[in-house]
């Protein structure tokens, strides 16, 4: 490995564009920076040889070079970024509407936006987020990330580190800000020196040459807040495996009493009561909104009682104790060992059960022969009646409607509009009749039915949608959002900020950098060299030039 | 509802101030200094700002005493909030570069988004239970804050191109930049014709069919465009000329694209009366009173206000935002058309912040960038929140 000897005497590294120590370009590498065809320097990386940049034989250095290019890495961000648009153009598939006719995405896209809709769902836009080439580009971005930040910060750090405060003149001379002066007085130069230390420059001397220097530790926010990254990706990995993550949806009725899906039956849950309520409408302050748009609701809410189940002996059925007695409520989830219960959704006013009875037809009185009752989440498929009347339930419609064919059929599986086919057979073993009952009808598929079924009464209850989770990788999300937020504020909210003044026989050179925020910069110095001989740097870089 | 009066009084007050402040920031311009050393009209100018945003604190205040949550929840609430958070960010970035054509331009485009706001139902209007947190209030006020700081850069990013794009023959950069001028005179289009019609108290109701229903809806503006297979109910209303196509989906479609049509021939008629009267390129007529800027502290300020407004962003949009949504929800990220839209801002800035690491993405080029940063969030308030509906929707 070649190294490169500056006349100053230090020994840089190979690939190094401006001296580590003095500042002189290194002839044969100023193409790397880019700095042949311009007046001044880049100063970007202070000149450091980069691997990316030095490197070019071996297939992992052509790697290397390829992702720890900030084009490339814009490159990919702006691919993420179009890949993200195109997702918002039609819905996700999870945000197919519930009123939509049919939710069926095979249907759907076409269905709601022609053509192009097909073309969207053949792709896969409907499910893009997910998609293994989206996170491939996530995956790119990361990779990038993690190259360039080791390409730049190793030399970064060292030449920060390695620096002197006697420059070369070509180095000094094509900084942005850059000033040439006469030799001043020893008493000028102190009071600069004072002036650049009241305002928290940290000043390196050596014979009589002077580096002012400010924040430095802002350099090290990109590197920073691209570990948080970097940190948030793999917490997104983790929370892939099942280990860190888990969530489920589950309907639980009033009254009923579950086992928690994803515990492997060690917790149960008993929903107590779902509550809605909606805002006052006679609340003066909201009633034209409310007569606008109609009731708001103000509270989702499930009352629950979670229990442990303790098996004493492995296959005995297994004891349950009460372990947590709460209400869940949209925006305060319950906790306990770990897991989560979220509110989510309900469903008001299904049917629990259906009490029918049989009479005459012709019997105007209606008086009822026999009464039964169904029990419409767990309907049986026969019913035995008061004096030898016998009903089966031929067909069930949880959720009835007539399909595009004229079919009866179920929309869900939940009884909110609960419809029967019943066949009963009469005790004088006469033919068995058929019946259709729904509410609201009550068909007799031959119109010479002996008996008829009607509807005596029925209960009604409301179902809570919880989501039940837990989610271990969260941490991990904190400490990555959090170390971000730290490189950010870090490289953005300070500067690094350095001023040079050299001194020789002929006159003073001064010259100065920071990464950003040149108008800070310009007043920490007017403020420095206030009376004294120094000439103020000149700006040369000149945006109004073709202004 | 005293406190409600004195609420929206304050905002108005608010807005004759920016307005007032906006002549005296013009008054400077006649100053041929360009430095710190501010004449009276400077002066005059920023504190009458300061004013106006205590009076807009005042509006915020009260109107949160009335409902009992932060004014953040609907479209009026958040746009306002964001224009006051427009002119928070260009007190923050004046305070540092007292730079008197800052206001010219700042406080125009606050003054614009916080009419936008106006035009949206003002009623105060009682929570869903989803947006009962006070994780909502922490993510969408910082936010605004990080857009509105971001604003400026646009404000600057403008103001760059107008004083340097070449204007003395027509080329394809002035006329993007003029492009960008005609979208602010759509707004005023749209505020112009919006509060006319709404003085006036035109109403036409209109039935037509949504999903397996019959909905209504309300124009109030004269229907140009009627709601798909739509029937006029009320009496004495203008018919429609046509029907909105079946493509455009969802709830009052026929009335937001009816909306979009006034706001374009309003806003075209504002922009075609102005040229008339000045006889050249709006840009090329504001572009003398630039002249006395420096380009170079322009692009500065641009940068400066990307490098303010970017963490504040990604704090409020995407890391409160997740501890939002993880408390609502179960789950801190969702993909919803907003979520996305807050992450495609952040990738923009940060492609942004990645570019001007490098030479040539200085200057110009920035310019153009920090005006299409800004357009993205405006995509998200505007077309998200009344297009691409999702959990988020206000409307
Ligand atoms: C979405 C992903 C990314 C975000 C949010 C991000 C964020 C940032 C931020 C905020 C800065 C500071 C900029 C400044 O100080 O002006 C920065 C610097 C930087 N980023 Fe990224 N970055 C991302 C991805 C990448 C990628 C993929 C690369 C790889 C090419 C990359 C390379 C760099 C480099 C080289 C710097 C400059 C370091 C220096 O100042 O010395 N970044 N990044």
């Amino acid at each position: 490995m070649k190294e490169v000897k500056c006349d100053c005497g230090h020994i840089n590294p190979h690939g190094t564009v401006l001296c580590e120590s003095c500042g002189k370009p290194i002839e044969g590498n100023q193409h790397i920076d880019g700095n042949d065809n311009h007046k001044l320097l880049n100063m970007r990386y202070d000149g450091t040889a980069r691997r990316s940049q030095t490197y070019n034989k071996s297939i992992i250095d052509k790697i290397w070079s390829f992702f720890s290019s900030v084009k490339v890495g814009v490159w990919l961000i702006i691919l993420a970024l179009i890949a993200s648009i195109i997702g918002t153009i039609f819905p996700q598939e999870m945000y197919i509407p519930a009123e939509a006719p049919n939710r069926d995405p095979a249907v759907f896209y076409e269905d709601q936006y022609g053509i192009l809709g097909l073309i969207y769902y053949q792709l896969g836009f409907h499910n893009l987020y997910s998609s293994l080439w989206y996170m491939i580009l996530i995956a790119l971005i990361g990779v990038s990330l993690v190259i360039c930040s080791l390409d730049r910060f190793v030399p970064l750090y060292k030449a920060l580190r390695n620096q002197k405060p006697r420059k070369h003149k070509s180095f000094l001379s094509r900084q942005r800000l850059y000033s040439e002066s006469d030799a001043i007085s020893e008493e000028d130069y102190q009071l600069i020196k004072k002036n650049l230390k009241k305002n928290r420059y940290k000043i390196v001397e050596e014979n009589g040459h002077l580096l002012a220097e400010k924040g430095r530790f802002s350099r090290w926010g990109p590197y920073v807040n691209h570990i948080g990254l970097i940190i948030i990706l793999l917490a997104a990995i983790l929370r892939s495996i099942p280990l860190f993550y888990m969530d489920e949806y589950v309907w639980v009725r009033e009254g009923q009493q579950i086992v928690i899906p994803g515990t492997e039956g060690q917790y149960y849950i008993e929903n107590k009561d779902f509550i809605l309520e909606t805002h006052d409408e006679n609340d003066e302050r909201f009633r034209e909104a409310i007569m606008q748009e109609g009731s708001v609701p103000s509270n989702f809410q499930t009352d629950v009682v979670v229990y442990k189940a303790e098996k004493s002996i492995p296959g005995a059925k297994p004891e349950l104790n009460a372990i947590l007695d709460d209400s869940i409520q949209m925006n305060a989830p319950v906790k306990f060992d770990g897991y989560s219960i979220y509110q989510q959704g309900y469903q008001l006013n299904e049917f629990t059960n259906m009490t029918f009875k049989l009479h005459k037809t012709e019997d105007a009185e209606e008086e009822a022969l026999a009464t039964f009752t169904v029990d419409l989440t767990e309907p049986e498929s026969q019913y035995e009646l008061d004096n030898g009347y016998r009903v089966i339930l031929d067909q069930y419609y949880p959720d009835y409607y007539l399909d595009d064919n004229g079919e009866p059929a179920s929309e869900t599986n939940f009884p909110r509009n609960p419809a029967f086919v019943f066949i009963v057979y009469p005790p004088d073993n006469t033919e068995p009749e058929v019946s259709f009952l729904g509410i609201g009808r009550n068909i007799d598929a031959t119109g010479a039915n002996e008996y008829k079924l009607g509807i005596l009464d029925f209960e009604m209850h409301d179902v809570s949608g919880l989501i039940v989770k837990y989610d271990r990788s969260l941490p991990f999300f904190g400490i990555g959002a959090a170390i971000f937020m730290i490189g950010v504020i870090q490289g953005m909210y300070w500067q690094h900020r350095r001023v040079w003044l050299n001194r020789n026989e002929n006159g003073v050179l001064m010259a100065a950098h920071t990464n950003k925020n040149w108008y800070g910069i310009k007043k920490d110095i007017e403020k420095a060299i206030q009376n004294t001989d120094i000439k103020m740097v000149e700006d040369q870089q000149e945006l109004d030039e073709k202004g | 509802m005293e406190l409600l009066n004195i609420s929206s009084t304050a905002l108005f007050i608010a807005f004759l101030l920016y307005l007032i402040a906006t002549l005296f920031f013009g008054a400077t311009i006649r100053d041929k200094r360009t430095d710190n050393k501010k004449g009276i009209a400077g002066k005059v100018a920023i504190t009458l700002t300061i004013i106006g945003f205590i009076s807009q604190l005042v509006y915020f205040i009260t109107r949160w005493m009335v409902t009992g949550h932060a004014p953040v929840s609907n479209l009026f609430e958040f746009t306002t909030f964001l224009g006051m958070a427009l002119v928070l960010g260009f007190i923050i970035l004046y305070a540092y570069y007292r730079l008197s054509f800052l206001g010219l331009f700042a406080l125009p485009i606050a003054m614009i988004i916080i009419a936008y706001a106006s035009m949206f139902p003002t009623e105060v209007a009682p929570l869903v239970p989803s947006l009962q947190s006070n994780w909502l209030t922490i993510h969408v006020t910082t936010v605004a804050i990080g857009q509105g700081i971001l604003g400026i850069s646009f404000v600057v990013g403008l103001m760059y191109l107008i004083k340097q794009v070449d204007q003395t023959t027509r080329n394809k950069k002035n006329t993007w930049l003029e492009i960008v001028l005609y979208i602010l005179f759509l707004f005023i289009g749209f505020i112009v014709i919006t509060s006319s019609f709404n003085f006036a108290n035109y109403r036409a109701e209109f039935e037509y069919p949504l999903g397996n229903q019959i909905a209504t809806t309300e124009y109030h503006l004269p229907a140009i465009a009627g709601p798909n297979e739509g029937v006029l109910l009320t009496d004495g209303a203008f018919s429609p000329l046509f029907e909105t196509p079946a493509w455009f989906q969802g709830e009052d479609a026929g009335s937001k694209f009816n909306t979009l049509i006034w706001s374009i021939l309003a806003g075209t008629v504002l922009y075609g009366i102005v040229r008339l009267i000045i006889r050249k390129r709006i840009g090329a007529a504001l572009q003398p009173l630039l002249r006395n800027v420096k380009a170079d502290l322009l692009d500065e300020i641009e940068y400066r206000s990307v490098a303010i407004g970017f963490p504040v962003f990604t704090l409020g949009g995407l890391i409160f935002a997740s501890i939002w949504a993880e408390i609502a929800w179960g789950r801190f990220w969702g993909w919803d058309p907003k979520e996305v839209w807050a992450l495609i801002t952040w990738f923009f800035y940060a492609a942004y912040l990645h570019l001007r690491l490098s030479r040539g993405w200085h200057g110009e080029k920035s310019a153009w960038l920090a005006v299409i940063g800004f357009g993205i969030i405006m995509f998200n308030l505007i077309v998200v929140n009344l297009v691409l509906a999702g959990l988020h929707s206000y409307a």
